[in-house]
């Protein structure tokens, strides 16, 4: 299985300690990532501020850049999700299409590709999961408050599987961040507020360490942890499992991982 | 002003803020609590959207039919290409039988096409029976939701309007005593109205008769008491048959307020004994709206107000900031098929969460639409110079790798080594503002992968 790993634009440059548990955590879980140098981005910053077709060049690199892989997997359910959903406008090669239908979620290549639901490993603290819209509303990897009271998904699953980590109880379960792309910047003030409240929200309920799958919540998150020097870590959850994972164990490396067909 | 703006100026209010996001964020709890009482109500939604698409598709020979079938009744029927048409039809209507006065149960279409200022123009009395309704009408605002028009306002705002107004005490701000207050001063209202004007919720085409629903029986109570009944509908309120009804009243009040139902659902078939019934079915952009493959469905809307309460931008942002009669996330994407460029900041004004969408009991795609929109906005050249300029750029980088890795270079070592008073300042770097920057690192993800793989 060759998997090609895919890091946002801002993660490799801002965050690269979650590019490297992503691709460590693979790892040990018996996945070999390989990192193509020219990836870029995947146009997501430029289109959802309108600039659909501007994106198309950049939409052709990340294609041409991962149609050799059998999977690529991202540490950001919003990239996964443009790709697979607005790579729509350029025309549906082959190549198009089976890189829109096998780029995932890091999570949801754990949880779906993989197999794997539970995860070994130690980290003591209670940790406040924070749901990217994108992942859960676009991608269904948590269920959503607007149709069922069940709190549940891909990643607290996971989380729940560690030893001694416990989750937050929020009051609202699946509200937005408010980072929203290039909208953290034109809408400024309301983009701050709902960040605010959702930090407030963990501080409330006892997070010590907020954590989601989508880095880009978590830095706009992160900013205000900061600037508000509030007693609280942000980690991303690939973080999280890689500190707590031992180093790979003979049952883990030889795991075989069972191919699905991605759904489109 | 755009939405931005507007939106900075109320959550500056931080209490305010606060307060109306956790109203709201009531109404979507109790909205919740009912849709989850009800197993079937995902197929519901689907059952309600696949009828509101069925009548879009032959949307023409349903109102023929509607048309025939409220003549047959006895009611007069009159079509309005747009809001001038419309409103003119109303006055002539009033004129026609010497009327001065008229009162207004619920009604967003009115809202659309400013009839208040028109009629008011023209020398007619107006009063807006719906209690949130009436109190904007008395504070000389819009409705700031579709379904709590008054939502923006505290009750103490409430208790000022009606001391200046209706001559309460001043100070008082018991909801018990102010809703009395204005229950008396509409009575008398009520009993003087030549005319009553209502909304629509649903025209039932096989029968000709329209639904409106309220909770205050306020409709019932002026159609009952004048002479003249007018209901002015927009087109797309069109459901095949009675039937389909049900289908709708059981979404409608769980969606917007959580009830199983709303407290009246009136039904006016035909005029009673010696009194006239009108029926104006108004165009004013829809036959454009369902014209665009893209935004068609968004005419599907039931007006139930839901996407608004858990939108987490409206919440913060107030329904004033979307200056349009229909405000929230389906305003948005109503509004720019209106007037592109005076809504352009509407469609931007949504992280693309996503709730809207999952919220909406018929199934309207809001946030997909909100992205289409902003499409088209760029296209048409209504966005600002600076994002324009911007993306151009940005996609030439990110479609050429090396000016790629060369860029990200710049922008860490840039925040490693700059001041962080120069980086954080407010005024360059809105982000700043509320926010602390990342802490840059010293090696990017790129340059240690690179390392492992020379150690492999
Ligand atoms: S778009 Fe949907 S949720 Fe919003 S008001 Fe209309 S019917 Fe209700």
């Amino acid at each position: 299985m060759k998997v090609g790993l895919f890091i946002p634009c801002y993660i490799d440059q801002f965050y690269p300690q979650v590019g490297i548990a992503t691709y460590q955590l693979l790892e040990k879980l018996g996945v070999q990532a390989d990192f193509p140098r020219q990836q870029t981005c995947c146009g997501q910053p430029m289109a959802n501020t309108g600039c659909e077709q501007d994106a198309k060049p950049v939409y052709h690199h990340f294609v041409d850049t991962f149609a050799g892989y059998d999977y690529v997997v991202a540490p950001s359910g919003s990239c996964v999700y443009h790709v697979r959903k607005h790579y729509d406008v350029v025309e549906q090669t082959g190549a198009v299409q089976h890189v829109r239908q096998s780029t995932f979620d890091l999570f949801d290549f754990i949880t779906t590709v993989l197999g794997v639901t539970e995860l070994p490993g130690r980290f003591p603290h209670q940790v406040g999961l924070h749901l990217s819209c994108h992942g859960q509303r676009g991608l269904h990897q948590a269920n959503e408050s607007e149709m069922t009271p069940v709190r549940d998904g891909q990643l607290s699953r996971l989380l729940r599987s560690v030893d001694g980590l416990t989750l937050t109880e929020l009051n609202r379960n699946d509200e937005c961040c408010g980072f929203g792309g290039t909208f953290c910047i034109t809408e400024e003030a309301v983009s701050a507020r709902m960040g605010q409240d959702r930090v407030q929200d963990h501080l409330l309920n006892g997070t010590e360490v907020l954590t989601g799958g989508d880095m880009s919540c978590l830095m706009h998150l992160e900013g205000i942890v900061r600037r508000r020097q509030l007693p609280m870590r942000v980690m991303h959850a690939a973080e999280i499992f890689n500190a707590a994972l031992p180093q790979p164990s003979p049952s883990v490396s030889t795991f075989v991982p069972q191919p699905i067909v991605a759904e489109s | 002003m755009s939405h931005p703006q507007r939106a900075a100026a109320f959550t500056s209010d931080a209490e305010r803020t606060t307060w109306h996001d956790e109203t709201l964020w009531f109404v979507r709890q109790k909205r919740d609590k009912a849709v989850y009482a009800i197993p079937e109500f995902q197929q519901l939604r689907q059952l309600a959207s696949d009828i509101k698409e069925h009548t879009l598709s032959r949307l023409d020979e349903y109102l023929e039919q509607f048309e025939q079938n409220a003549r047959a009744n006895g009611v007069q029927v009159h079509w309005a290409a747009d809001a001038a048409e419309h409103n003119r039809i109303v006055l002539d209507i009033m004129r026609g039988v010497g009327a001065t006065s008229l009162v207004k149960s619920k009604s967003m279409l009115t809202e659309e096409c400013h009839l208040n200022p028109f009629l008011i123009k023209n020398g007619i009395a107006v009063v807006d029976t719906d209690l949130g309704e009436r109190i904007v009408q008395l504070r000389e605002e819009a409705p700031s939701h579709l379904v709590l028009p008054a939502i923006h306002l505290k009750k103490e705002d409430v208790g000022e309007t009606f001391h200046v107004h209706l001559g309460t005490p001043k100070g008082e701000k018991d909801p018990q005593n102010l809703t009395e207050a204005a229950r008396q001063h509409l009575r008398e209202k009520f009993l003087i109205g030549q005319v009553a004007i209502t909304g629509v919720n649903f025209a039932v085409a096989e029968t000709g008769a329209v639904v409106v629903c309220t909770n205050e029986g306020n409709a019932d109570l002026g159609v009952n008491l004048a002479q003249v009944h007018i209901a002015c509908m927009g087109m797309e309120k069109l459901i095949p048959r009675t039937a389909d009804l049900g289908v709708f009243t059981r979404l409608l009040a769980r969606s917007a307020t959580g009830q199983p139902v709303t407290t009246y659902t009136s039904h006016f078939a035909k005029p009673a004994e010696g009194r006239a019934m009108h029926i104006v079915i108004v165009d004013n952009g829809r036959t454009r709206q369902l014209g665009r493959p893209d935004f068609r469905n968004s005419l599907k809307c039931i007006r139930c107000g839901a996407c608004m309460n858990t939108c987490p931008v409206y919440r913060r942002s107030g329904g004033h900031s979307y200056d349009f009669t229909v405000p929230g996330p389906i305003g948005a994407i109503l509004s720019p098929n209106i007037d592109m460029r005076q809504h352009s900041t509407l469609p931007f004004a949504s992280t693309l969460c996503g709730s809207c969408t999952d919220v909406c009991p018929v199934k309207i795609d809001i946030h997909a639409q909100l992205y289409k929109w902003r499409q088209i906005i760029a296209q048409e050249g209504e966005l600002p110079a600076s994002k324009k300029l911007g993306m151009k750029l940005l996609s030439t980088v990110l479609a050429h790798p090396g000016i790629y890795r060369f860029g990200g270079k710049i922008a860490r070592e840039g925040l490693r080594l700059l001041p962080h008073g120069l980086t954080h300042a407010a005024a360059f770097n809105p982000w700043a503002k509320a926010r602390e920057l990342p802490e840059p690192p010293k090696q990017s993800f790129r340059d240690w992968y690179a390392e492992q793989v020379v150690k492999l």
